[in-house]
């Protein structure tokens, strides 16, 4: 069953036309990823999906029921997390602070297990509760910022770039959690650039360019693909 | 000397508290709301009414002017500001100067020029150490910018509405992805920040009880150079920088020159940002990539 379905939206910057007609559909369970060379449309798309931006035409449906003109703060109650591109933690907040603010509308009582929960999956982030996020090195940030999203308990999972600007180290621990929280039942939807790793994990993936959609199929479809391993995979 | 320095952390006191509605909104929404001294002087005028017309007691009065001004705080930035949320910053700065105005005309229409005599609303005994004697508005105003201090702190420090605003304050885009609804925050900025204007209004009308349409406007300034001087956005900035600011005029009135305090309050400032561009204590945080 499809979990989130996006119906030929168009997004505008002014005047510039950003998304032209873009449709795709996550379903449970699954890893999807859109993958794209820089100013694609990828992080718009998760932006417009988030509630961020408001799409000129087209929709936006959430489990069968439609995303236009819900504001972005009531998203996320309906399941739905967005990790941003660049992270976007509060950086003069505290660990713990930043942790709580991802489960604004939850009860305090429930805020306590969920941070539990989360310090076990990132214990790094336990050690470091008390610190502001700004001193954080990034991939701690990183670790934070999913976090963050996690305590939202969503569903659905967007993630903008998890892998920018970390080490390569990092780049497959955050994958690799990434495909835990999948195999925990969170429904993952990823926008990388990094389109090796984020094909390797994919069930299914999209391409973008310039605002449209491309090229479709599963990550090892798209791997072996010819176009896209010399647009995107390096020949 | 001594009494310098207390009257001066008393006028000081009223600063503070006028700055750090400056700074919260500043901090919020990326503002300075020049509206803010009037509001003092709306709150002052409310008070007056309350107390000369109504004949209400002291605490009523100021509970009837906290409470117009946080109506008027969150009418005016929902009416004049909201609008302009994606606008360039010199517009609102703009719109702010014309809300400014807007208050005082009002007030010159409802209570005409004519100075009001405000009635001191702290009328307790004053306070009698050896030679030293310290008026009873002088303690109430610094008692009063005490509380505020602390309850603000715990506010943003520990409660999930307060650690909301920071959120917002930061990132906004971030904060709405929380599930944080950043219009109901920024509402709720301008009520604080204009609840403690009204506050403000009748400890400043109580130590110098003219009350005029123009009353808040060098008040209001003075508040502003405080936030900046103490680092705009910060809250302890803000009532650092308005203490010192109150010392710093006292003095400068008792040891230099009347005529020329405020010329002296403003080289301060002049001078603190040549030196240290983010005020005493306001702070940078380098985000890492």
């Amino acid at each position: 069953m499809s979990m989130l379905k996006v119906e030929d939206i168009n997004v505008y910057y002014g005047n510039i036309h950003a998304i032209k007609g873009i449709s795709f559909e996550v379903n449970e369970g699954e890893i999807v990823t859109l993958i794209g060379a820089n100013g694609a449309g990828k992080s718009t798309t998760l932006n417009t999906v988030a509630g961020l931006l408001k799409p000129a035409t087209g929709s936006v449906e959430f489990e069968g029921s439609s995303l236009l003109g819900v504001p972005a703060h009531k998203i996320v109650n309906r399941g739905m997390a967005l990790c941003p591109e660049g992270r976007r933690i509060f950086l003069q907040l505290s660990v713990q602070e930043n942790l709580e603010m991802g489960a604004y509308t939850r009860s305090s009582a429930e805020i306590a297990d969920l941070i539990a929960d989360v310090y076990d999956r990132f214990p790094r982030l336990k050690e470091r509760y008390k610190q502001i996020a700004g001193t954080l090195s990034g991939g701690e940030q990183q670790m934070l910022a999913m976090g963050r999203a996690l305590m939202s308990k969503p569903k659905l999972m967007m993630l903008d770039e998890p892998s920018m600007g970390l080490a390569p180290i990092l780049v497959e621990k955050i994958f690799q959690i990434i495909e835990e929280l999948n195999k925990a039942g969170t429904t993952i939807l990823l926008v990388e650039q990094n389109a090796q790793m984020a094909l390797s994990i994919a069930h299914r993936s999209y391409v973008l360019e310039t605002g449209r959609i491309v090229n479709m199929g599963t990550g090892d479809e798209l791997l072996k693909d010819d176009t896209v391993r010399k647009a995107y995979l390096g020949g | 000397m001594l009494n310098y320095l207390i009257n001066g952390i008393s006028l000081g006191s009223v600063y503070a508290i006028i700055a750090l509605g400056y700074t919260m909104v500043y901090g919020i929404a990326k503002m300075l709301n020049f509206a803010h001294g009037d509001v003092i002087m709306i709150g002052g005028y409310v008070a007056y009414c309350a107390t000369s017309y109504l004949g209400w007691p002291v605490l009523f009065c100021v509970l009837a002017s906290v409470v117009v001004c946080i109506v008027l705080g969150i009418v005016i930035e929902r009416l004049a500001y909201k609008p302009l949320r994606n606008a360039s910053s010199l517009a609102v700065l703009i719109t702010a100067i014309g809300v400014s105005y807007f208050l005082q005309n009002i007030a010159l229409i409802i209570w005409t020029s004519n100075p009001k005599s405000f009635p001191n609303m702290v009328t307790l005994p004053p306070l009698v150490i050896g030679g030293l004697q310290i008026s009873s508005v002088a303690l109430v105003t610094i008692a009063a910018c005490i509380v505020i201090m602390i309850a603000l702190t715990l506010f943003t420090g520990k409660t999930k509405m307060g650690k909301a605003m920071r959120a917002v304050s930061e990132d906004k885009d971030a904060a709405r992805l929380m599930g944080i609804n950043v219009d109901a925050t920024i509402s709720l900025t301008f009520a604080i920040g204009s609840g403690l204007a009204a506050i403000a209004g009748v400890l400043l009308c109580s130590a110098y009880p003219t009350l005029m349409p123009t009353t808040g406007a060098m008040p209001g300034i003075k508040a502003f150079t405080a936030a900046v001087f103490g680092g705009i956005g910060s809250i302890p900035g803000a009532m650092l920088g308005g203490i010192l600011l109150g010392i710093i005029e006292i003095f400068g009135k008792a040891y230099i020159s009347t005529q020329l305090s405020d010329a002296i309050v403003f080289s301060v400032l002049i001078l603190i940002l040549l030196v240290k561009p983010t005020g005493l204590m306001g702070k940078k945080v380098n985000e890492k990539v």
